[in-house]
């Protein structure tokens, strides 16, 4: 099914899409990767504060290419969600309800997705350049020492992704 | 013996890196619209236009195909009655990848260690292969390969009893265990043959040929054809989604090799599968 939907994506929206939906999503969400959850996931550890508010957030798992002059951002498509897997369990006990990358995700986060009311989207790996036009404002909002694996705060339009892990424990990959 | 001055490499590397990034050659175009039209999942057919715009959109505003701009992989042949004259080669070739990956607003995503991992800002260095060749020329060609499916791709050291039946199964082994991870529809690279490295470096050099060109030794030509029909036999698709089309070609090379071994490696490449090579 395809539908249209407004972030933040709190758990009541989150519940009602079901493995396979299409959608095109609206409002603001962050873009974290690798380094940046490693430094996340040692400071919730250590009980210390956010450089974000990650309660009913949606992380974009992606680091672009340099924007050029006039443009809001360089290429930016999804990069794998499985590097993610180690920290992603805490991070949703914690608030966060919505990640957008690409492929298969570990058990413990599929069961932290149900346990939270998340949801886990996927969109086109390898379209950079077509995601950069849904993308209409982008800044940095921590770890700017990372370079393309700074946090960013982004507003997207129409952001095409498709539902792969619901809240049901349903999962679209095949075997995965 | 000719004289090459090493900056006009450099030159041609910066240029090499850019245009890999924006542009795919036309065979794999080609195989797109292909591949498009043997889709039946309905998903499938919208991930493969959604590709299709991505390619025209990256093509014409310079902005680059995938994000993971890569690390830059060289392979230079360099014809032994060449004279290299001023910067070391090496250098020469970093020095174009800097340039390159600077001038192009292209993602710098190499880190200067592998446990430090302290990002080195300009995407170097390249890892570079270099052959000594027959001839008066160099020729270059520069592969910036994406780190989604290069973290897929596997070596299998197997035993000569495993036979090509053994080779069939490694490569859908790997396949199967990248699933969506690697960006299919794919280009599966494979060497088969000589030493733990060779094989690597044959599976890596493979995802550089022309799809539209054949191996000349049958059963080598046959294999391509056979593990193209059974991987798209597993129905992962684009995206991983499910659908008729989890690669677009599967291409083989292969070396001889020790009594004791049989050496398969399968490089699994994305369907941003980027090289361009020029002659100086």
């Amino acid at each position: 099914m395809e539908r249209k939907i407004e972030l933040p994506m709190v758990s009541c929206i989150a519940s009602s899409l079901t493995a396979g939906d299409y959608l095109y999503l609206t409002g603001e969400m962050y873009v974290a990767r690798d380094a940046a959850h490693k430094r996340i996931y040692e400071l919730l550890q250590d009980g210390k504060n956010l450089p974000i508010d990650i309660n009913d957030a949606c992380i974009y798992y992606m680091g672009p290419s340099p924007a050029r002059e006039g443009q809001v951002i360089g290429s930016a498509g999804p990069t794998t969600s499985s590097r993610m897997d180690k920290y992603t369990p805490l991070l949703l006990d914690k608030g966060l309800k919505c990640m957008i990358g690409k492929g298969k995700r570990s058990q413990e986060v599929k069961d932290a997705i149900v346990r939270n009311h998340a949801v886990y989207l996927a969109s086109v790996g390898g379209a950079g350049a077509l995601l950069s036009k849904c993308i209409v404002e982008s800044e940095i909002v921590a770890y700017e020492d990372l370079g393309a694996e700074a946090i960013r705060r982004i507003k997207v339009k129409d952001f095409p992704a498709i539902v792969v892990c619901d809240d049901k424990g349903n999962n679209l990959y095949k075997d995965a | 013996m000719r004289t090459i001055q090493t900056y006009t490499i450099t030159e041609a590397v910066a240029e090499m890196c850019q245009e890999a990034n924006f542009f795919l050659s036309d065979d794999m175009k080609e195989a797109f619209s292909q591949a498009k039209n043997a889709e039946e999942s309905e998903l499938g057919k919208k991930i493969f236009s959604q590709l299709e715009e991505n390619l025209q959109i990256a093509g014409s505003e310079s902005i680059p195909i995938c994000q993971d701009t890569g690390m830059a992989v060289v392979f230079v042949e360099i014809g032994q009655d060449v004279t290299l004259e001023g910067a070391n080669i090496t250098d020469a070739i970093n020095e174009g990848v800097r340039k390159g990956y600077v001038e192009g607003y292209l993602r710098k995503s190499v880190v200067n260690d592998p446990i430090i991992r302290e990002n080195t800002k300009d995407n170097t260095p390249a890892v570079v292969h270099y052959d000594i060749v027959p001839g008066d020329k160099v020729r270059i060609t520069v592969a910036p390969k994406g780190f989604g499916s290069e973290n897929m791709s596997r070596v299998f050291m197997l035993k000569p009893a495993d036979g090509i039946e053994g080779v069939k199964d490694a490569i859908l082994t790997a396949v199967k265990d990248a699933g969506p991870n690697a960006c299919p529809p794919l280009v599966v690279g494979v060497g088969i043959g000589g030493t733990f490295e060779k094989s690597a470096i044959m599976a890596k050099r493979a995802l550089t040929r022309n799809l539209n060109e054949r191996p000349n030794i049958k059963w080598v030509a046959d294999l391509e054809d056979e593990m193209l029909y059974k991987i798209n036999d597993l129905g992962i698709g684009p995206g991983g989604l499910g659908g008729k089309v989890t690669a677009l070609a599967v291409n083989i090379n292969t070396y001889p090799t020790h009594i004791a071994g049989l050496p398969v490696a399968v490089n699994m490449c994305c369907h941003v599968n980027r090289h361009v090579t020029r002659e100086i």
